[in-house]
């Protein structure tokens, strides 16, 4: 199996915090990850870094792109990273809010259309081919996870967990190889966590994705992760399959510890 | 589909060239009196600026302050080709167009980087350093005194007035279909999302700078055609016609109309040029009651006038599908199944 | 003169300048360290402070004891007007989009600038503002006069007080928390409105003792004297590195002698363009300014 994603002793400071320190990861095709951690450990900076968002103090960070070669892409623009296949949702929800639902997914095609600014300006024949294959395409995506039919509402309408699903189709139609989640459950109720949770399963399989995946919910990462990597304080203190990692006292200790206690 | 949209293009046209001609007889059969021929003209002049300024602040989200500046540039480029170097006065329109925005490309090249605050204190120091600079370059500007007797559209005096307006409506529509193309094509989605969230637009892959870049310079480049037209259509210009006053007027057009709506502007900007000649008794008050209009906007209606109105646009073809539905009681729902 | 007296010369009226800048461009620093916003109407704040420091200057005579109570009328009356324009205009726009805080700043300078023309008391032309009798004193054949070294006593005095205020009371302390994390400030049980309130205070407090400094300078005040100064200010915050105090100061000091270097060497009006100049120059090479840190957004 070839890597698509890896993090080479990454590390991030903040004024005199070290929010990241040498983070080491590897994600390989097909996989589905999850980070977890407690709040403040540094998973939301974390991918902040594998997106271009933040750039980290040192490290590496290697993308397989899209026609096969590894690249640095520590020190790209986020659209660059996107482009080369690695698309993200965000934690606070950060749709387009003033904007129809299907527009917020085509924004995402921007770098995908094959045509100019000067053929949408002069409408040539090949702006409205592209664009019909746009609109399909995004439709296909919406239908997915049942938006399609609300494609010509303001995304600021959705509820809460349209708006989370809407953020998804939206990294989708970037046509990323890799996929990252930020909490794409938080504040939805058990029912629609587990409902989303078999949707992400089902959009892996069918388009091929590696998926990481920042969660809170404890029982639901158990559930579909076939790996787990635990930050606390910005450090990697276990990682490996769930059950192993539910039974390392380190992470006993800092995060899952009084989680057990409350379910007992 | 192919042909539902062709049948909306032809209609759009047919109805344009309808209401040219239609304005035009108007003007020329003196129907339209000469001096309302001169505030529509004006009028005209004055939203296709705004509108460039709608682009760059409405659209993309970043404030410009120096859009009298520009005009400017573009007014006084093409009076120069025109004067200096015999260019007829199309191409010169263009050239002051071009030349404003080779400006807007310098400007916004170390300022668009940055967050958006810094456009709007920059474009502002521009609107001010160029009028410095128009009147020191007396060799092509003619100074603080003005440049005069820049040849007019046309050397008939009866058919001036007609003339003039005719062309300004002329690049008034171009600059609407340009913008409005834009708009509704993938690069025009990226302008949007730009102003919606930066941050979130850059994850899904959009050159946020490249396309500030974009906007910006189409918007300087737009407020330069408004120059080039203002030239001829005076005949003088003057350093301080462009000043820091006249910016505000067409940030106050943008705004009161609607920033991000292009039907907004047109209305606003047309309205306010027609009561601004009617209330030139109010003089300086004007200028305390415009501040006064923005602010209160921004407490109270942010959206402008046509958020009132749901925020939507104005189209020919819709209006006429709307005037065939009246006129033949077409239910609309049994149209959709003929299709 | 020589050479060295004339650079000389332009430094002394270069940093007497430059110091009415760096009390104006702490303002500017103050509120965009606070709210994050350019106050564009900070500039007009200075002339209505030099108009009120001309009121009270005619109507009581010109002598050391009165400039100090024309300082002490002008500076309270300003804040006053800073506060209630934060108050009306800035706070219900404090979570709608940032251009429309921008608007509204741009609409209120337009405003200040356009109501002080129409103002019978004070009107479209200018006036010329009282002044002590000019005395100069020579010292190594460079002059230095009264009024410069009224400004510069002035001008360091309230850094000074300024510097006390914010480094070692209680309500300092809180304005340097807010402007760290607005969120977290709040949480600590600050109060985050009267922090900026008193922000804005005495912001508009130090513009409107700038506005008398440089209306005693320059003797004459007019509606719309505050904007190039209010446009240097600006550029001497960034290139002290915006939101940084230390670095407003700097920035006003370094502005205020590069100008009179150039107005003194090149041409007066260059000099505008030259200010204008740097700050392209400052955007390009190191937008966070000489002493600012750059901070990102959250995400």
């Amino acid at each position: 199996m070839t890597t698509l994603l890896q993090a080479e002793n990454l590390s991030i400071q903040f004024g005199g915090l070290m929010a990241v320190s040498s983070f080491n990861m590897e994600l390989k095709e097909g996989e589905l990850v999850g980070l977890i951690g407690p709040n403040g450990a540094g998973k939301t900076t974390t991918f902040n870094m594998l997106t271009g968002i933040h750039k980290p103090t040192s490290g590496r960070i290697i993308v397989r792109s899209r026609n096969g070669g590894p690249r640095n892409i520590e020190k790209l623009q986020p659209y660059q990273i996107t482009s080369l296949g690695v698309a993200r949702t965000f934690q606070n929800i950060r749709l387009f809010k003033d904007l129809t639902v299907l527009d917020n997914v085509r924004i995402a095609n921007h770098f995908n259309a094959q045509y100019k600014s000067i053929h949408a300006l002069l409408r040539l024949p090949v702006f409205y081919q592209e664009e019909k294959r746009i609109y399909e395409y995004n439709m296909e995506l919406l239908k997915l996870f049942k938006l399609e039919h609300k494609s010509d509402e303001l995304a600021k309408n959705l509820p809460y967990g349209e708006q989370r699903k809407l953020e998804i189709v939206r990294a989708l139609a970037t046509k990323p190889h890799t996929l990252l989640l930020d909490e794409p459950a938080a504040g939805m109720n058990p029912q629609e966590t587990k409902e989303l949770m078999e949707l992400i399963k089902s959009i892996k399989e069918q388009f091929n994705l590696t998926i990481l995946l920042i969660e809170h919910d404890m029982n639901l990462v158990m559930g579909i992760c076939e790996r787990i990597i635990v930050l606390d304080y910005g450090r990697v203190i276990a990682q490996g399959k769930p059950a192993e990692v539910t039974r390392d006292p380190m992470v006993i200790k800092a995060y899952l510890g009084k989680e057990m206690e409350n379910d007992a | 589909m192919q042909s539902e949209r062709q049948k909306k293009t032809i209609t759009s046209i047919i109805l344009l060239v309808l209401g040219f001609v239609f304005l035009n007889a108007l003007v020329a059969m003196r129907i339209i009196d000469e001096y309302t021929t001169q505030v529509l003209t004006i009028g005209a002049i004055n939203v296709v600026v705004a509108l460039g300024l709608n682009l760059i602040s409405g659209f993309t989200g970043q404030l410009a302050l120096g859009h009298a500046g520009f005009m400017a540039v573009g007014a006084y480029t093409t009076a120069a080709l025109v004067m200096k170097l015999g260019v007829p006065i199309f191409p010169a329109i263009f050239g002051g167009g071009l030349i404003s925005a080779l400006f807007g490309l310098l400007i916004g090249l170390p300022t668009l980087r940055l967050r958006g605050d810094y456009l709007a204190i920059v474009t502002l120091g521009f609107g001010e350093i160029i009028r410095v600079i128009m009147i020191n370059l007396t060799e092509i500007t003619g100074g603080p005194a003005g440049l005069k007797g820049i040849p007019p559209f046309t050397t008939n005096f009866y058919w001036r007035p007609v003339v003039s307006f005719a062309i300004a409506y002329l690049f008034l529509v171009l600059v609407i279909t340009l913008i409005s193309n834009l708009l509704k094509s993938s690069p025009g989605r990226a302008i949007v999302s730009i102003r919606e969230d930066e941050i979130a637009a850059n994850a899904m892959g959009i050159n946020v700078f490249y396309y500030k870049m974009f906007a910006f310079t189409l918007s300087a480049f737009i407020a330069g055609l408004g120059g080039g037209l203002y030239a001829p259509f005076f005949g003088y210009l003057s350093p301080n016609m462009f000043n820091f006053q006249k910016s505000v007027e067409f940030l106050i057009i943008v705004v009161l109309g609607g920033m991000g709506n292009l039907t907004g502007t047109v209305l606003a900007g047309f309205g306010l040029t027609y009561l601004q000649e009617f209330l030139r008794f109010l003089q300086d008050y004007r200028l305390v009651i415009y501040p006064l209009i923005l602010i209160v906007l921004m407490l109270f209606q942010p959206s402008g006038l046509m958020g009132l109105f749901g925020n939507r646009e104005f189209s020919l073809a819709g209006l006429a599908e709307q005037v065939n539905q009246l006129l033949f009681r077409k239910d609309p729902a049994e149209k959709a199944g003929e299709k | 003169m020589g050479v060295f007296q004339q650079i000389l010369q332009q430094m002394i009226n270069g940093l007497s300048l430059g110091s009415i800048y760096a009390l104006l461009a702490l303002g500017y620093t103050m509120v965009y360290g606070i709210v994050k916003l350019i106050n564009f109407a900070h500039g007009d704040i200075l002339m209505i402070g030099a108009f009120i420091g001309y009121f009270v200057l005619t109507k009581i005579g010109v002598t050391p004891g009165t400039l100090i109570i024309a300082f002490l009328i002008s500076m309270p009356l300003c804040a006053l007007l800073g506060v209630s324009m934060e108050k009306i205009c800035y706070k219900p726009l404090r979570n709608a989009p940032r251009i429309n805080a921008l608007i509204t700043a741009i609409g209120l300078s337009f405003f200040l600038e356009n109501g002080a023309r129409v103002l019978p008391a004070i009107g479209p032309n200018p006036r010329v503002f009282p002044t002590l009798p000019p005395v100069t004193h020579h010292l190594l054949g460079v002059g230095l006069s009264r009024v410069q070294i009224i400004i510069f006593a002035v001008a360091v005095g309230l850094m000074l007080i300024l510097n006390y205020i914010i480094n070692f009371t209680k309500i300092g302390k809180a304005m340097r928390a807010v402007s760290y994390d607005k969120g977290a400030s709040y949480l600590m049980g600050i109060n985050v409105d009267r922090v900026i309130s008193f922000t804005f205070a005495l912001g508009s407090a130090l513009a409107a003792a700038a506005g008398i400094l440089f209306a005693s300078a320059y003797p004459q005040v007019e509606p719309y004297m505050g904007i190039m100064p209010g446009l240097k200010a600006f550029i001497a915050a960034v290139l002290g590195g915006i939101g940084s105090i230390p670095g407003a100061m700097l920035g006003g000091f370094i502005l205020g002698v590069a100008e009179t270097l150039a107005k003194g060497f090149l041409s007066s009006q260059m000099a505008d363009a030259i200010a204008f100049g740097l700050l392209i120059i400052i955007l390009v090479v190191k937008p966070a300014g000489i002493l600012g840190k750059s901070i990102d957004e959250k995400v």
